[in-house]
This record gives C-alpha cells, sequence and structure tokens, in this order.
C-alpha cells in the first residue's frame, strides 16, 4: 500500500443499508461500498471481473456479493472471484472513523495518471 | 482456425459422440447438425415407456434446445440431407441448405425393414421407430380398437405391451416357433409368451403374414392359412437395416451399411459413419451399447487421439415393466457346448448358462436377472468358471461358500465390471466419480458419469454402489438441499416456516441451524418470498434479499442500465399513454423502444438515477409498473375477441384485463404470464403460457402448465367453466394453490409435473369449498400486495437506491 496515503471523506456507514451497497462516483470510475449485516464495510471498483456488471446491485451475504448479472460471488476482502471462477476486483483502502467512511483514494489517482 | 464438422442425424449416437469430442477439445470444431426429425436428440430406448404412458416425451430429451445453444452448435431441425458432394466437400439438404465440411459424419441410422406383403402401404400401417411413430400409435389407440403387430422381437414385444397398456386389444404374428428366438432359447421364449398372454395379447406363432386387407385404410390382416385377424392399426416391427443410402450415393464402400474401419473412418478418409447405418468388420449393430462404444472412438479420432473400435459383444434386457428378461453371447446348441440350467416354475424362474471350455459363451436369464451383470461381465473377460462350476447357475451371492447379501455381491464385482449397459460405464469409473467428486445422490451420478441415466434398469446397482462407497452417509430418500446454507430442501423449509410459524429471515436460519451467518444469493430470495406468500400482512419484504430487478423495480441490462415496462392492461393502450411514452423518451434521451412479446412497450437503456423521474411522469400520465422484472404476475396477452372479431366467442379483452387488474402485484414462485384467446384460432397463445383461457361458444376452457423458453410444451387442460366470475375464480384458486407449493423459481409446467395434474384438479376445479378458500387467501394476500412499487419510490421510499453515496471530483480524490 502507498506509503503517503491520504484518506477522502464520502459519508457515514449508516447511509449504507446492511447487506447492501452505494456507489461513490469518481473521475476514475464508480466505486462500490459495501455494508454486511455485522456492520463490516468495503470499498472495490464497481465491476466484476466477469463481464463488468455493476456488484454494488448484487446481493450481499456473508463477506461476499453475488453479481447481479451472471451470478458471480465476488470477495468482499480480496476481491477475488469464488468457487470455480476466476477474476479479480480491485479493492480501495478504507478505513472507519466511528461512523465515517473514509476512501484511500491516492493510490487510485496514481494509477490513473 | 476451427475446422468445419457437419453431422448428418442427431440420435443418441451422434449425440454421444459430440458430448464426449466437447469434453475432450470444446474448441477444436465448428459443429453442425442436420436432423432429419424436427426435434432435438432424445432416447430412442426410452420410446416403449412412452408408449405405454409411463414416461412424458419431456422425460426422455437427452439434449434440449438450451444444450446446443450453450455449445454453440447450429442443429437444423427437421432439415433431411439429400447428397453430398465429396469434391467439394459440402453437403446439401432438401430445403437448400448448402454447408461446407472439412470433417463429415455420417449417422443416419437405420429404416425400418418393410414386408412387401400386398397392403402394405396403406393407411394405418406403422412402424416403431421414433417419436412421429409412437403419437400416431397412440393417437390410434384412443380408439381401444385392435392392433396387430408383426414381428415378436425385442421392439414388437414392447409395441404390443405399450399398446395393450394404452387400452386396445392386440395381436402379435410372428413367424417364428417362439417369441425373441434371436436372444432366447425355447425354454425362456415359452415362459415369455406366457407373460405376454397374462397381459391379455394374443400371441400367434409361426404365422406369416400374407396380405394386409383394407379398402381404404388397413381393416384386417391376412394369414397364409387363411385366417384374418382384425386390425385397426398394423405394427410392422420385423427388423431394421442400416440406412446407408446416402453413402452409398456418394459412392462410399458399402456393404449391408457403410463400410467403416477401427476409427470409424469410411473410404473417404475425411468421412466417418457412426452408429447404425455402419458396417464394422462385417457386423451391423442396433443396440446402443455398442453404438456408444463407437461414439467414444470416433470422437478420440476426431482430437487425433489413437483409440480404436474392436467390435462389441451385446446383451440384451426387454423393458416391459413386470417381465424381467436378461439375455448375452450365443447360445445355440453345439457338440463342444454344455449348459447348465436352472428352472424353478413356481417363482416362474429360468436361467440357462452355455458354457465352452469352462468358459460363459452364452446365458439367458427369466425371471430373475440381477445375475445379468455377473454373468455378461465373465462372458466378456472369458473368465475360466470351472472352481465355482457347482453353483455357478445360482449366481454371485453363492461364490466363496455361504450365501452373502446382495451389497456384498456388487462390493466384490471387480472395478472394471460393467453397471450401465446403455452407456459403458464399469464400477470403478462410478465408485471413483462418487469419491473424487462428492457425489451423494443417484442425480449426482447420473449427471456425471451417465450411469442409469438412459433406461434405468442398472439403478438397483448404482444405488447399492452409493450406498457401498458412502456407508451410511447416503440416504437414498435424500431430498436435494436449498443451497449450500442448509441441508433442508425447499419443502421442508416452506413446512417448517408454517409449522413453527417462523416470520423473518434470521429466524428461520436461527431454527432451521443454517450453516452460514446470513444465507447466500440463493437461498434469501426464496426465503423472502416463502414469508411473504405464507405471512401477508406480517411479514415485512426485505428489499436486500431481493434479486436487484425486483429490489429496484426495473430490470437491468448488460451495461449496467434498466429497462422500464409500464403496465397496458390487457395489452390495451391508448393515444394519451403513448403520447407521454413518446415524450419522456424524448425528455430522457432513452435509447431504445421496443414492443415486448407480452403486448407491452418496453423503454431499454435507462439510467439508474433517472428512474424515479421516469416513472414519475408515467404515474402522472396514469400507468404503472408494468412488473416486467417480478417472480409474480407479468401480462395478461388478448386478442380483440367480440370487441372487433368476425370469429370472437367471448369478450376476451376484457376478461384479460379483469384478470389482469385483478391478480396485478401478487408475488409468485417464478414469472406468471397468461394469455386470453377469444376462440379456438388462439391468436392470443395461450397454449403455452403459465395460465391460459381459450373462450369458446358455451364458456371457458381453462388451460396451464405451458412454456415455450429454453423448453418449449403446450399446456395441459385444466377444466371447462361456463362463467367469466367462474373462469376468475379458478385461474386464481390455481394461482393461490402455486403460490403455497411451488418452489421458488420454480415454473407453473415443472410445480404440474411435480404434484400432478389430478391432485391440481382435485384441489381448484372437484372441491368447491376448496378452491373458494384458495381464492379468499388469494385475496387477503392482494390488500397488502397491490400498491404501485413506482409511486411508493416516486414519492420517496428507497431513495438511497437512486443516488450516489458521493460525488468526488478529481481534486477531492487526489487530496
Amino acid at each position: 500500500m502507498n506509503a503517503h496515503m491520504s484518506w477522502t471523506v464520502i459519508g457515514s456507514i449508516t447511509d449504507i443499508p446492511r447487506r447492501g451497497a452505494r456507489c461513490v462516483n469518481t473521475p476514475m470510475g464508480k466505486i462500490a461500498v459495501f455494508r454486511t449485516a455485522d456492520d463490516q464495510v468495503f470499498a472495490m471498483d464497481d465491476q466484476c471481473p466477469h463481464k463488468k456488471g455493476p456488484l454494488s446491485q448484487g446481493i450481499v451475504h456473508g463477506t461476499s456479493v453475488t453479481c447481479p448479472l451472471h451470478n458471480w460471488v465476488i470477495s468482499l476482502e480480496t476481491g477475488e472471484a469464488q468457487g470455480q471462477d476466476v477474476g479479480k476486483t480491485r479493492t480501495i483502502p478504507l478505513k472507519l472513523d466511528g461512523e465515517v467512511i473514509l476512501l484511500g483514494l491516492s493510490a487510485l489517482v496514481e494509477d490513473a495518471a | 482456425m476451427k475446422q468445419k464438422l457437419v453431422i448428418i442425424g442427431n440420435g443418441m449416437a451422434p449425440g454421444r459422440m459430440l458430448e464426449n469430442l466437447l469434453e475432450a477439445s470444446p474448441d477444436a470444431y465448428e459443429v453442425t447438425i442436420f436432423n432429419a426429425e424436427p426435434r432435438v436428440n432424445y432416447d430412442r430406448i426410452m420410446l416403449s415407456p412412452v408408449l405405454s404412458g409411463e414416461k412424458s416425451f419431456e422425460e426422455i430429451v437427452i439434449h434440449g434446445d438450451g444444450w446446443y445453444i450453450q455449445h454453440g452448435i447450429t442443429l437444423y431441425k427437421g432439415c433431411k440431407i439429400k447428397s453430398i458432394n465429396r469434391d467439394a466437400k459440402t453437403v446439401t439438404s432438401d430445403t437448400g441448405i448448402v454447408a461446407g465440411y472439412d470433417k463429415l459424419v455420417i449417422a443416419t441410422g437405420s429404416v425400418p425393414f418393410i414386408i412387401p406383403v400386398p397392403g402394405h402401404d396403406m393407411a394405418g400401417v406403422l412402424t416403431y421407430r421414433d417419436l412421429d411413430d409412437v403419437n400416431a400409435m397412440m393417437i390410434a389407440a384412443k380408439s381401444r380398437g385392435n392392433a396387430v403387430v408383426i414381428g415378436g422381437g425385442l421392439l414388437g414385444l414392447e409395441a404390443a405391451a405399450g399398446l395393450a397398456e394404452q387400452g386396445m386389444k392386440v395381436t402379435i404374428i410372428h413367424i417364428m416357433p417362439t417369441l425373441m428366438e434371436r436372444q432366447l432359447d425355447p425354454a425362456a421364449g415359452h415362459l415369455l409368451k406366457k407373460a405376454v398372454e397374462e397381459r391379455g395379447i394374443t400371441v400367434l406363432n409361426g404365422a406369416n403374414t400374407k396380405a394386409i386387407l383394407g379398402a381404404r385404410r388397413v381393416e384386417g390382416v391376412e394369414l397364409a392359412d387363411g385366417t384374418i385377424v382384425p386390425a385397426d392399426i398394423v405394427i410392422m416391427a420385423v427388423g431394421i437395416r442400416p440406412n446407408a443410402a446416402l453413402g452409398k450415393e456418394a459412392g462410399l464402400q458399402t456393404n449391408r451399411g457403410i463400410v467403416i474401419d477401427d476409427q470409424m473412418r469410411t473410404s473417404d478418409p475425411d468421412i466417418f459413419a457412426l452408429g447404425e447405418c455402419g458396417e464394422h468388420r462385417g457386423m451391423v449393430y442396433g443396440l446402443v451399447a455398442p453404438l456408444y462404444e463407437m461414439a467414444g472412438i470416433l470422437a478420440k479420432t476426431l482430437t487425433g487421439e489413437a483409440a480404436a473400435y474392436a467390435g462389441s459383444v451385446t446383451a440384451t434386457k426387454l423393458k416391459v415393466t413386470g417381465i424381467n428378461l436378461f439375455s448375452a453371447g450365443d447360445f445355440a446348441e453345439g457338440e463342444d457346448r454344455e449348459e447348465i440350467v436352472l428352472r424353478d416354475a413356481s417363482s416362474g424362474v429360468y436361467k440357462r448358462l452355455v458354457l465352452k471350455g469352462n468358459k460363459i459363451v452364452g446365458a439367458v436369464l427369466y425371471g430373475e436377472t440381477s445375475d445379468g451383470a455377473w454373468f455378461f461381465d465373465m462372458l466378456k473377460k472369458g473368465a475360466d468358471i470351472s472352481d465355482m462350476r457347482d453353483t455357478l447357475i445360482f449366481g454371485q451371492s453363492y461364490q466363496g461358500g455361504s450365501p452373502l447379501d446382495p451389497m456384498a455381491a456388487v462390493a466384490a464385482l471387480p472395478d472394471d465390471a460393467e453397471i450401465c449397459g446403455c452407456n459403458g460405464i464399469c464400477k470403478g469409473k462410478i465408485t471413483g466419480a462418487i469419491t473424487s467428486k462428492g457425489l451423494t445422490s443417484l442425480d449426482d451420478v447420473r449427471a456425471h458419469t451417465k450411469a442409469s441415466a438412459s433406461c434405468g434398469s442398472c439403478t438397483g446397482l448404482v444405488e447399492q454402489l452409493l450406498g457401498i462407497t458412502l456407508g451410511d452417509a447416503y440416504n437414498p430418500a435424500a431430498v436435494q438441499p436449498m443451497c449450500g446454507c442448509t441441508h433442508f430442501g425447499h419443502d421442508d423449509v416452506r413446512r417448517l416456516i408454517v409449522a413453527q410459524e417462523i416470520k423473518t429471515i434470521p429466524d428461520v436460519m436461527q431454527q432451521l441451524e443454517w450453516k452460514t451467518s446470513c444465507g447466500c444469493a440463493k437461498c434469501r430470495p426464496a426465503l423472502n418470498y416463502y414469508l411473504v406468500s405464507n405471512w401477508p400482512g406480517e411479514y415485512v419484504d426485505d428489499g436486500q434479499s431481493r434479486f436487484i430487478n425486483e429490489r429496484v423495480h426495473a430490470n437491468i441490462q448488460k451495461d449496467g442500465t434498466y429497462s422500464v415496462v409500464p403496465r397496458m392492461w390487457g395489452g390495451m393502450t391508448s393515444s394519451s399513454e403513448l403520447r407521454a411514452i413518446a415524450d419522456l423518451v424524448d425528455k430522457f434521451a432513452i435509447p431504445a423502444v421496443k414492443c415486448t412479446g407480452g403486448q407491452r412497450i418496453d423503454l431499454l437503456g435507462v439510467k439508474k438515477e433517472d428512474l424515479p423521474a421516469v416513472w414519475a411522469d408515467l404515474n402522472n400520465a396514469g400507468m404503472v409498473s408494468g412488473a416486467a422484472y417480478a417472480k409474480g404476475l407479468r401480462t395478461v396477452k388478448t386478442c380483440v375477441g367480440t370487441d372487433w372479431c368476425r370469429f370472437g366467442t367471448q369478450d376476451s379483452t376484457g376478461l384479460g384485463i379483469r384478470i389482469e387488474k385483478f391478480m396485478w402485484g401478487s408475488w409468485t414462485p417464478a414469472k406468471v404470464k397468461m394469455a386470453v384467446s377469444g376462440c379456438p384460432r388462439n391468436c392470443s397463445e395461450a397454449t403455452c403460457k403459465d395460465v391460459g383461457i381459450i373462450c369458446v361458444d358455451s364458456g371457458f376452457d381453462i388451460h396451464f402448465g405451458g412454456a415455450a423458453g429454453l423448453d418449449i410444451k403446450g399446456t395441459e387442460v385444466l377444466c371447462h367453466v361456463d362463467t367469466e366470475d367462474e373462469a376468475l375464480e379458478v385461474i386464481v384458486a390455481l394461482t393461490q394453490l402455486y403460490r403455497e407449493q411451488g418452489r421458488y423459481l420454480e415454473r407453473i409446467y415443472k410445480w404440474m409435473k411435480r404434484v400432478g395434474i389430478p391432485s391440481i384438479q382435485a384441489n381448484v376445479v372437484a372441491d368447491r369449498e376448496k378452491r373458494a378458500k384458495l381464492f379468499e387467501r388469494f385475496v387477503f394476500s392482494q390488500k397488502f400486495a397491490q400498491v404501485d412499487p413506482w409511486a411508493e419510490r416516486v414519492s420517496g421510499v428507497d431513495k438511497h437506491e437512486f443516488k450516489p453515496m458521493a460525488e468526488l471530483s478529481f481534486a477531492e480524490a487526489a487530496e
């Protein structure tokens, strides 16, 4: 991970329904932010490694999400496709300050630059 | 580049060859199939159970349309190839299609032999070869008249038993002194005749057909001795011959069949022949096991793997329920041959082994056939039986001292003993698959190995292998669990939800000991539906357990945009609705507008954040959600009925609108599509819908259980009613019964097949009281379901769904 990580506030954990997701629009594309049943929060690109399906629209279960297009199951922790499928979605560094969600976007900007 | 593989014929042999080929090398060939029959590949050896009514055609399909689509295979149905041009390497069909090939497989099977007696081409003379023949027999059988079957071999007997089962009076005319003389010795033939006659079938042995009589269609059969047997249909089942005509015309070497070498290659190196049309080392085969062996060899040859076919020894089983008969090898008497015979007249058992030099060369088992596989295995291997000669005839359980239980007998079989004769699957392959792939059920074994997936007569053996391999872990009655989160099946979960009055998803998971913390994408939507349908008004719908389309009330598309379909009751619309739609298409720059198959308008490519505004405009013009995304009532398609049509018998449009207004908003296990046709011309195509109504002068015929997707199936008739009110009550009761019994994602036709039409009719047609109760329960649940989801969201429900959580600029992101 980046040595000089900077963090951007994107909202509160209460903005996201449990076992659900919301999107953050950035110039580098959509980021999906997930909240699990036990209030863990994860962020990753809103794209399934299979056919770029919007993962934010999928069903969240445990620490995985099932893509709405073809039912690939993606780990929220690693971005890796589960089961027999092979592929990986880029995860985004995230931290919680109380209820406030912060994303580590500097890595992304450097990727884009 | 992919090579072009063209296959002529779509029977069981090429079907199996393709399975092997696709498994070994899925991308080697671009495959095109020409099938003279207008249908997919089905299990021809199961035609007899179809004829006797024990199975339906759907149950014997091997590869449905979906299989061909999935594997990118082009299948021309009802297309007969009329010529092969070997210089240009093309084939031409009778419909004018020309296809080029790099490799060509001829698999045209065989044609039934027709005895050329006078009258053989008269209407009512049938053969027994394909589904068309079976359908023709089943139609003829409805008249319950007389049937004559010419030929007392395997096919003739199965046809006779099937027709007798369908209620016809059947006579078998067989030229030889005993039945199935090629497979059975006279003693077994006699026992078989007795068993056949007990089914009310007359058997005339040594009878020679002289002529088929009749003016315009069949009336009787005249025998050489002058006897006349009355007949409404005549089935010729005297034998088959290889269908080698196409190969012969193309100049390939042919004798009885198209001559092939050990790699299935004809005299042209790029042309292969497979199955019954081929002749290998002077032999032609008509049983499935050798054809499947050939299919395996050809698949290897086509992928460049070395393989050689050495011919087959065949075994036969008669597929007539209640008659157990097995025969294998050669059992003619001879100087150098000995035999061992066991007869038990009281229990109807006859067993005969023919030995030559201490080896089994032939076996006939009648009445008790469980040792067939064991004898056949020793026969094929040429095993020396001198050590067990005294007890050999009693079967495998009597070898090695004291009698063993049947499980031990199966356990003692060697790994290469053949279990499934149809598919050539040996014991080791089955037990290996059970262990390595973690199989736990008969269906699993069928899916992974094909064993027991054809005629099913080895099912008992396969179940014993499951028992031996898995020990106590094998539970033959085990139901398929809903998903990996639970060991309960759908029906158990539903029953327990009601019995224990469980009313939330977390409670279901707690009380039924779910293995995961919050389920998965398979079980959560199912549980949500079961709770919605069981506890209307009490259960609060869990949006996070709904598939995205039902959560946002629109259909997700491949690019993440949505499609929107407003409801148009019964398919009727108006200038003001169309004007409003036109305006909002412009306003939101919606890229595509399309008519759907259910008489609605589909607006495609709407951005998610625009959805509430689009719905607001539609609501303002008086339109509500068309539920085109729902596992619920979708559309009621109608024709114009008595309003406009000169043939209309009832107000079909009005009834369609009435049904749709009554039933919209209801959730069901899977989508429900309906249609109402104003007359039997059926312009609204009601007979392939989940529920269809055909209006007639005297009232309404109610149909159900149709399908027109990956499966194609005509509806079944539920009942006839006289009035519109009664039609509505029956349809509503039917839907409610389906809501209460259907497994999540199980369409009506599958539910119908599972529970049976009689049980459905008993609930919604015969028992008025039950029907009324079902109707009441539906009406009660509608109180909570008939809320327009679009209007709710326009007024602010779930607004987080349609807005991003944050919009970041480059500067913020780079901060």
